[in-house]
C-alpha cells in the first residue's frame, strides 16, 4: 500500500539552550559534582547533548542534608496554602515554558515531538496542579484528622517518561510536606536539570528539591541514605527487588512501580477498527517504552484473522523517524542498551516458534531504532509472552471464552495494567473485575490522569502514584 | 463435683478446611505459664506450609468473589459462634497467657467484638477506599479496593487470641485468604478459634491455621511465590529483617511489625486493612 508522502515538518530546536555541562542542583544552586561526569546523547542521532554530572555518596549525603534542613526549617512548618501555591507556581511555569521542555524531553529521550508535546509535558503540569490543591486539604483525604509528612524522599526515575515520572514523584511528596531528592535516569537528565531551574524561578526555598544526577550507583547512595525516610521507585522489577532487599529491616517506607506484560483482550464484538487503534496505541506509544504498554495481544479466535490483518495494515501507515517532527508516530530507541535488550528478546521469539511480522520501510542510518513488530503463533511459554521487551513489539495470542480470556491474562507475574475491547457493557464490567491489574482500560488505552491512582498488583510493584489514594504513600496516618 | 473422667481434646492443625496432624508427625508440649502441662501441639512442617498456601490460593477465587454483604456475614458469624465457646476460650488464654479469669474473659469480649467490628467493614471499604475519578477528558473512571491475594500471617506471641484475630480478621475483611501460623508457645485458642471458623459457614481454605515455630515455617511463606503479603506481627526483630529481605524477591506486600508488641485492645482504624488491598482504576470512555 503507497503511503502519502508527507512534507518534512520538524519542530525547531533553537527553542532550547542546552548548556555543555550541568552540575547537581542541591539546597537550590548548581554545583559540580564529585563522580565522573557522564554524556548524554540523543538517541536519534547519536549526538552528545551535554556532559552531566555524577553525584558521589558525599554529594548524594549533601543533598539529603539540604532536604532534611529544608524539612526542618522550612517547608515542613510552612502553612499548607502556601506549599500548594509554590506547587501552583510549579505548574504554571511548566505550561508557560512547555514547548522547551517538549524539544528538551524528544531531544534527550528520542520520543516523538507529538508525543512530548500533547502527552508528556501537559500532564506534568497537570500533576502539579492537581497535588497544589491537595496541599491544604490534606485532612480530608481519609487519612485521619492530622496525617503528618514523612520527611526526606528519595525518589529514582525511569528514562521512558523523565520529565512525567518526576512529576509523578515530586508533586505529591511536596504537597504532602516533603522534600525530595531525586535521581533521574542516567540517559535522559535534562528535563529534571531544566526543572530545576523552575524551582528557582519558582523561589522555591533552597533544598525542597534537589536534583542528583548519575546512574545506578548514584540511585543506590540515595535510597540507601540513612536519613531518608520514604523510598519511591520506578523502573524495573529487578531493580525494584533490590530496593525493597536494600530497605529492608529500616523504618522506611517504600513504594515500587516496577515492569508489567499488560494483556489486551479484544472480543469477537468489538469494532474493530476502534480496537486497532487502541491496540496500535497500547503497545507503540513512546516505542513502547512503556510499563504499561499493552504487549500481549489476546484476540478472541473468530476474528483473529481479521484483526491481525487490519493492525497490519495500520502498522504500515506508522511513521518511524526524526523525533523532531511533528508527523512522526514513533521515535527512536532510547539507548544502545535498550534496542540490544529488545533484539536480544525478539530474536527469541524467532527461535522459539512465532512468526515475526514487521513492515516495510527503511530505518535511519544513525541512532536507535526499532522497526514497530508484530508476533503471531505465540503460545503463553515463550519468553515473547512472558518476558517485559520495554519496546515495540506486540505479542499475539488467541482464546476462545471468556473465562480463558482471563485466565490467559492473568497469567503473569506481573499485574500493572490490562485492556478489554467489547461492545457489550454487563461482560466489560465482568471481565475488568476479574482482571488482576492495577489499571483496566475498556475500550480505550494508555490513558493516564492525576485524579486516577496508576499502581501494579503482584510483581508489577505496590503504592499508588495520583488520586487521594496516591497521598497515602508519602503520609503518616494513625488511622 | 462429678467424679467423671473429662474427655480431652487432641489439638492438630486447621488447614485447608480440615483438622489434620502435622505431615511431619511432629509434635510439641505447650505448658501454662507455670509449667504445667496442657497439651501437645502439632509441629507444623515447611510442607504443612505449603500446603496451606494451595488451600489458600484454592479458597481466593470463592472468598474474593463473594459479596461484601455475604463475606460481612460469614465475619458476623464467627463471632456469634465465638460467644457461645467464650468459657473455654477464657481457659485457655488464662492458662497459656497467665491471666486471672476476669482479665482472660475480657480479652476474649474484645476478641468477639473485633469480628464484629470488622464484619461490618466488609461493605464499607469500596466507599471509604475508593473513588470515581475526575479525569480531564471524556471517560468515566473509577478506582475500587480490591484484595491482595494469599496473605502470610505470623500471629503475634503474647496475645494469643485477642492478638490472633485482631492480624486475621482484617486480612479476611478486606477478601484475602490467608495462611497463619500460630504463637509458638500459645498456641491452644488459634486451633479452638479454627473449630470456630470451621463451623461459620468460612469456606475451607480460607483461613489455614499451623501451631508452630515462625522462625521454622515463616522464611518459607516469605519466600513462597503464590504469597502476596506477609504480616510480619509475630516476627522479633531479627527474624523480620530476614523476612521481609527474603520478601523482597517476589515483591510481597510485607506489614513490619513494630518493636514492641502493641496493646491490642486499641481502636485499629484502617491500619491492618490498607495494606492487604490494592487499588484497581477502571476507564470506559463516555461517548454516544
Amino acid at each position: 500500500m503507497s503511503i502519502f508522502e508527507y512534507a518534512p515538518a520538524p519542530e525547531s530546536r533553537s527553542i532550547v539552550d542546552i548548556r555543555p555541562s550541568y552540575g547537581l542542583f542541591v539546597d537550590g544552586e548548581f554545583a559540580d559534582g564529585t563522580g565522573t561526569p557522564f554524556k548524554t546523547v540523543n538517541p536519534a542521532t547519536e549526538e552528545v547533548l551535554s556532559e552531566v554530572a555524577t553525584g558521589s555518596d558525599a554529594d548524594v549525603d549533601r543533598a539529603v542534608r539540604a532536604a532534611r534542613r529544608a524539612f526542618t526549617r522550612v517547608w515542613g512548618p510552612m502553612r499548607p496554602a502556601d506549599r500548594g501555591k509554590y506547587l501552583f507556581r510549579i505548574a504554571r511555569l511548566l505550561q508557560e515554558r512547555a514547548r522547551e521542555f517538549a524539544v528538551l524531553e524528544t531531544l534527550d529521550n528520542g520520543k516523538p515531538i507529538r508525543e512530548s508535546r500533547d502527552v508528556d509535558v501537559p500532564l506534568a503540569a497537570a500533576h502539579f496542579f492537581y497535588h497544589a490543591g491537595w496541599a491544604d486539604k490534606l485532612e480530608h483525604a481519609g487519612l485521619g484528622p492530622a496525617p503528618r509528612p514523612l520527611g526526606v524522599a528519595g525518589q529514582v526515575i525511569p528514562w521512558n517518561f523523565p520529565l512525567l515520572m518526576l512529576a509523578w514523584k515530586v508533586a505529591p511528596a511536596l504537597a504532602t510536606g516533603n522534600t525530595v531528592v531525586l535521581k533521574p535516569a542516567e540517559t535522559t537528565p535534562l528535563t529534571a536539570l531544566l526543572f530545576a531551574e523552575i524551582c528557582q524561578q519558582a523561589d522555591l526555598p533552597p533544598g525542597v528539591v534537589n536534583i542528583v544526577t548519575g546512574a545506578g550507583e548514584t540511585g543506590r547512595a540515595v535510597i540507601s541514605h540513612p536519613d531518608v525516610d520514604k523510598v519511591a521507585f520506578t523502573g524495573s522489577t529487578e531493580v525494584g527487588r533490590a530496593i525493597a532487599r536494600a530497605v529492608a529491616g529500616t523504618e522506611k517506607r517504600l513504594t515500587l512501580e516496577l515492569g508489567g506484560k499488560a494483556a489486551n483482550i479484544v472480543f469477537d464484538d468489538a469494532p474493530i477498527d476502534e480496537a486497532v487503534e487502541g491496540i496500535v496505541r497500547g503497545i507503540f506509544f513512546n516505542q513502547g517504552h512503556v510499563c504499561c504498554a499493552g504487549s500481549r495481544l489476546l484476540v478472541q479466535e473468530s476474528v483473529h484473522d481479521d484483526v491481525v490483518a487490519s493492525l497490519q495494515r495500520r502498522i504500515g501507515t506508522l511513521r518511524v523517524g526524526d523525533p523532531m517532527d511533528k508527523n512522526t508516530d514513533l521515535g527512536a530507541i532510547n539507548s544502545a542498551e535498550q534496542l540490544a535488550r529488545i533484539r536480544d528478546l525478539t530474536a527469541y521469539g524467532e527461535t522459539e516458534g512465532a512468526t515475526c511480522w514487521q513492515p516495510e520501510g527503511d530505518l535511519p542510518d544513525r541512532g536507535f531504532w526499532f522497526k514497530p513488530t508484530v508476533f503471531t503463533d505465540v503460545s503463553p511459554a515463550h519468553r515473547i509472552a512472558r518476558d517485559e521487551v520495554f519496546g515495540p513489539v506486540l505479542s499475539v495470542m488467541t482464546f476462545r471464552t471468556p473465562d480463558e480470556a482471563v485466565a490467559k491474562a492473568n497469567n503473569s507475574t506481573y499485574g500493572l495494567s490490562a485492556g478489554v475491547w467489547s461492545e457489550k457493557g454487563s461482560r466489560i464490567l465482568k471481565i475488568t473485575d476479574q482482571l488482576r491489574a492495577g489499571v483496566v482500560w475498556a475500550n480505550t488505552f494508555n490513558e493516564l490522569d492525576p485524579t486516577s491512582p496508576f499502581g501494579g498488583y503482584k510483581q508489577s510493584g505496590y503504592g499508588r502514584e495520583g488520586g487521594r489514594q496516591g497521598l497515602s504513600a508519602y503520609l503518616r496516618s494513625d488511622f | 463435683m462429678s467424679d467423671r473422667l473429662t474427655v480431652r481434646k487432641t489439638y492438630k492443625l486447621y488447614l485447608g478446611g480440615a483438622f489434620p496432624r502435622s505431615e511431619s508427625g511432629r509434635t510439641y508440649e505447650v505448658h501454662d505459664t507455670k509449667g504445667h502441662f496442657l497439651a501437645n501441639a502439632a509441629w507444623a512442617s515447611r510442607k504443612d506450609g505449603r500446603d496451606a498456601v494451595v488451600a489458600a490460593r484454592g479458597a481466593f477465587g470463592t472468598w474474593s468473589g463473594a459479596t461484601a454483604y455475604n463475606r460481612g456475614q460469614v465475619l458476623y458469624r464467627v463471632a456469634e459462634v465465638m460467644e457461645g465457646r467464650a468459657a473455654q476460650f477464657t481457659e485457655e488464654v488464662a492458662a497459656g497467657e497467665g491471666l486471672s479469669p476476669a482479665k482472660a474473659r475480657a480479652a476474649v469480649d474484645a476478641a468477639i467484638d473485633r469480628w464484629v467490628w470488622y464484619a461490618g467493614w466488609t461493605d464499607k471499604l469500596a466507599a471509604v477506599l475508593g473513588s470515581t475519578n475526575p479525569v480531564a477528558g471524556p471517560y468515566f473512571g473509577f478506582s475500587v479496593p480490591e484484595p491482595t491475594g494469599v496473605v502470610a500471617v505470623l500471629a503475634p506471641q503474647r496475645s494469643s487470641l485477642l492478638g490472633l484475630v485482631s492480624v486475621l480478621a482484617p486480612v479476611l475483611a478486606a477478601g484475602n485468604t490467608a495462611v497463619v501460623v500460630s504463637s509458638k508457645e500459645r498456641p491452644l485458642p488459634a486451633i479452638t478459634l479454627g473449630e470456630v471458623l470451621a463451623t461459620s459457614d468460612v469456606p475451607g481454605g480460607v483461613v489455614n491455621l499451623l501451631t508452630g515455630d515462625a522462625a521454622e515455617i515463616g522464611p518459607w511463606l516469605a519466600e513462597h511465590a503464590d504469597v502476596d503479603a506477609i504480616d510480619l506481627a509475630g516476627a522479633p526483630a531479627p527474624l523480620a529483617m530476614e523476612l521481609e529481605r527474603s520478601a523482597a524477591g517476589t515483591i510481597k506486600r510485607v506489614l513490619r511489625a513494630p518493636a514492641e508488641e502493641p496493646d491490642w485492645s486499641a481502636d485499629p482504624g484502617l491500619s491492618r486493612l490498607r495494606p492487604f488491598l490494592e487499588t484497581k482504576s477502571v476507564w470506559h470512555p463516555i461517548g454516544v
